[in-house]
């Protein structure tokens, strides 16, 4: 079973709030000195199903990343996890482009690599959120779509997804391939191991410009795009927190008590 | 663009009744619709009878009703296939969702399908004067950032918003409107994914995202039996038990009950955060709450940053207290 796997590599979203920094000028996130990029969270959860369902069904994982050169580093995060290839989706074309451009350079690469049963995504992307280029790419490719999967199963050439909802789960059933967005409840991504660690130093990880996955230029064109970021601001918090008063935790406790009494 | 007109709301039914959600996005519709003096309308799907005329009480001005049993329950390829019909004859300009189970998965869809311009779980919606085009504003970043975002020629526009941040809209039963049958039914061959069974998970107590207290406890909580103590307070209180993602990943609380950017988004009446610190990743999920209670020994962590109400202190030589006294409170 093939696996085609799009994962993006962004800010630390642990990072203290204290050193996330923007520039509303440019609508961008100053990236903090000295703290690496990271693979979405998300998106490892992904590499994680992957992996689960190649330890049950062999077959081949491919990771691809549109970003910068540096997003070379996730793809080796995927390969120390167990996945076995990975290209870099990286042109001046492929800069700040919204959703659309994303899942349409993303639905290109996935073209040209092809021979793939299932196509997984992140549920949404840890820094700008916009929860969409899965179901898009979807649409692109003609694709069935399952979003918020907590559980990805392959039984008779089927896939069979636990899918998340408010209270509870739906089980699905959709052919190969499709595409998958994955939630985080699928579990905790396995840890890098001594083998993927060497086979991701090893690995060389090619670069794909817009050219080499035949995107055309009108589709990349931030002129066409269907949604544009206007404002970035740090939200002002006016909130003041009072400090309850009290000469022990346990007095303290009593006065909040009180307050809380009223509060609900 | 002069092409696509006016608000077209997609509303949800619950246990027969219009949802809170769509109550509150045709409140929000409605003051759009105003505003650009067009009209609001709302897609309802599945068993609808009756609650046409409920969406016309609370706002809309046209009903497009859509009966088809594959709609009864929600299900994301044929509802992607109405609501894209439905918008194709409709032509709305703006069209509003709710950021739920059904929302976030409609929307994408049939964002991709119809070739619109959305922004998802959105704070505040507005149409700008001069261009008169949606203006959404929405966390991003974790909630570390709110960005503004427009779509200049992609139609419609989409949003989907979160839930009980919008004021629900007034209810008027003197109010006229059109109720629209949906015509054609499900195409069966489109179906491509088979809903095979829906389970649904019993939880102890309240469901934390339908709780109006949240108690919630970090990695400063230290053990799965302390943690345990969370919910004799959540008890008293009628409310559920949240966790931090590193909590979670100790195994003290189901993933299930993590809030946050990667887990749930909630917004009760009142958030008691724990011995957590307040990661800008664990704010993201409770920043909507009316009142959050910073319960933490390290007078600089961030959740007072964010709290209205603070005690700095070990959270075992409160919590005792506290639960103790508000027992008694109770039982006045």
């Amino acid at each position: 079973m093939n696996t085609i796997v799009c994962v993006k590599q962004v800010l630390d979203p642990e990072i203290p709030p204290a050193k996330f920094k923007i520039d509303p000028g440019t609508k961008q996130v100053i990236p903090p000195p000295g703290v690496p990029p990271v693979i979405s969270v998300y998106d490892e959860r992904a590499v994680e199903a992957a992996c689960r369902l190649k330890d049950k069904h062999k077959g081949k994982i491919t990771v691809i990343s549109m970003g910068s050169a540096k997003a070379a580093d996730v793809i080796k995060h995927a390969i120390s996890m167990g996945a076995d290839d990975g290209f870099v989706l990286q042109d001046p074309a492929f800069e700040n482009l919204d959703s659309f451009g994303t899942a349409y350079v993303l639905s290109k690469t996935i073209q040209k690599i092809g021979g793939y049963d299932l196509v997984l995504c992140g549920r949404q992307a840890a820094d700008w959120g916009a929860s969409q280029v899965g179901s898009i790419l979807a649409e692109i490719l003609g694709l069935p779509v399952i979003t918020l999967a907590c559980a990805i199963e392959a039984v008779d050439k089927k896939l069979k997804v636990k899918r998340m909802v408010k209270d509870g789960f739906e089980v699905l059933e959709a052919p190969m391939p499709s595409v998958v967005t994955v939630s985080s409840e699928i579990g905790l991504p396995r840890l890098p191991g001594g083998m993927g660690l060497m086979m991701a130093r090893k690995k060389q990880i090619p670069i794909w410009k817009a050219q080499d996955i035949g995107a055309e230029a009108s589709k990349l064109d931030k002129a066409n795009a269907h949604t544009e970021v206007t404002a970035l601001a740090v939200p002002t918090r006016k909130t003041e927190c009072e400090i309850i008063a009290g000469g022990t935790p346990a007095e303290a406790a009593a006065n909040l008590a009180s307050k809380i009494a009223k509060l609900i | 663009m002069d092409t696509h007109k006016g608000v077209l709301v997609c509303g949800e039914i619950a246990e027969g009744k219009l949802a809170p959600i769509t109550v509150e996005l045709l409140g929000a519709g409605r003051k759009l619709a105003n505003e650009l003096g067009e009209e609001l309308s709302a897609l309802l799907m599945g068993k609808t009878g009756g609650l046409g005329q409920e969406a016309i009480a609370y706002g809309a001005d046209n009903v497009y009703v859509a009966e088809d049993g594959f709609l009864d329950q929600y299900n994301s390829d044929a509802y992607t296939q109405v609501a894209a019909d439905v918008c194709r004859k409709a032509l709305p300009s703006i069209m509003l969702l709710g950021h739920t189970d059904v929302g976030c998965d409609l929307a994408p869809r049939l964002n991709g399908r119809l070739g619109g311009g959305l922004a998802v779980d959105c704070l505040s919606l507005s149409v700008d004067p001069a261009t008169k085009l949606l203006v959404s504003t929405r966390p991003v970043f974790g909630g570390n950032a709110h960005a503004t975002m427009v779509s200049k020629s992609a139609r419609p526009q989409m949003a989907t918003v979160r839930p009980k941040i919008m004021p629900p809209a007034e209810r008027s039963d003197s109010r006229q409107g059109k109720v629209i049958p949906v015509e054609g039914k499900v195409d069966p061959s489109a179906l491509k994914v088979k809903v095979v069974d829906r389970i649904k998970e019993e939880v102890e107590g309240i469901k934390l995202e339908d709780a109006e207290v949240v108690v919630a406890g970090g990695r400063g909580m230290g053990s799965a039996q302390n943690f345990a103590m969370l919910k004799e307070l959540a008890g008293i209180l009628g409310g559920a038990i949240g966790a931090t993602r590193p909590a979670c990943d100790e195994g003290w609380a189901p993933v299930t009950l993590q809030v946050g950017q990667s887990g749930k988004v909630v917004s009760p009446k009142l958030y008691i955060a724990v011995a957590l610190s307040g990661a800008m990743s664990h704010i993201a999920g409770c920043l909507g709450s009316k009142a959050i209670v910073a319960i933490n020994k390290d007078k600089e962590a961030n959740i007072f940053n964010v709290a209205h109400f603070g005690i700095v202190a070990d959270y075992k030589e409160v919590l005792p207290t506290l639960i103790a006294k508000l027992k008694e409170l109770k039982s006045k």
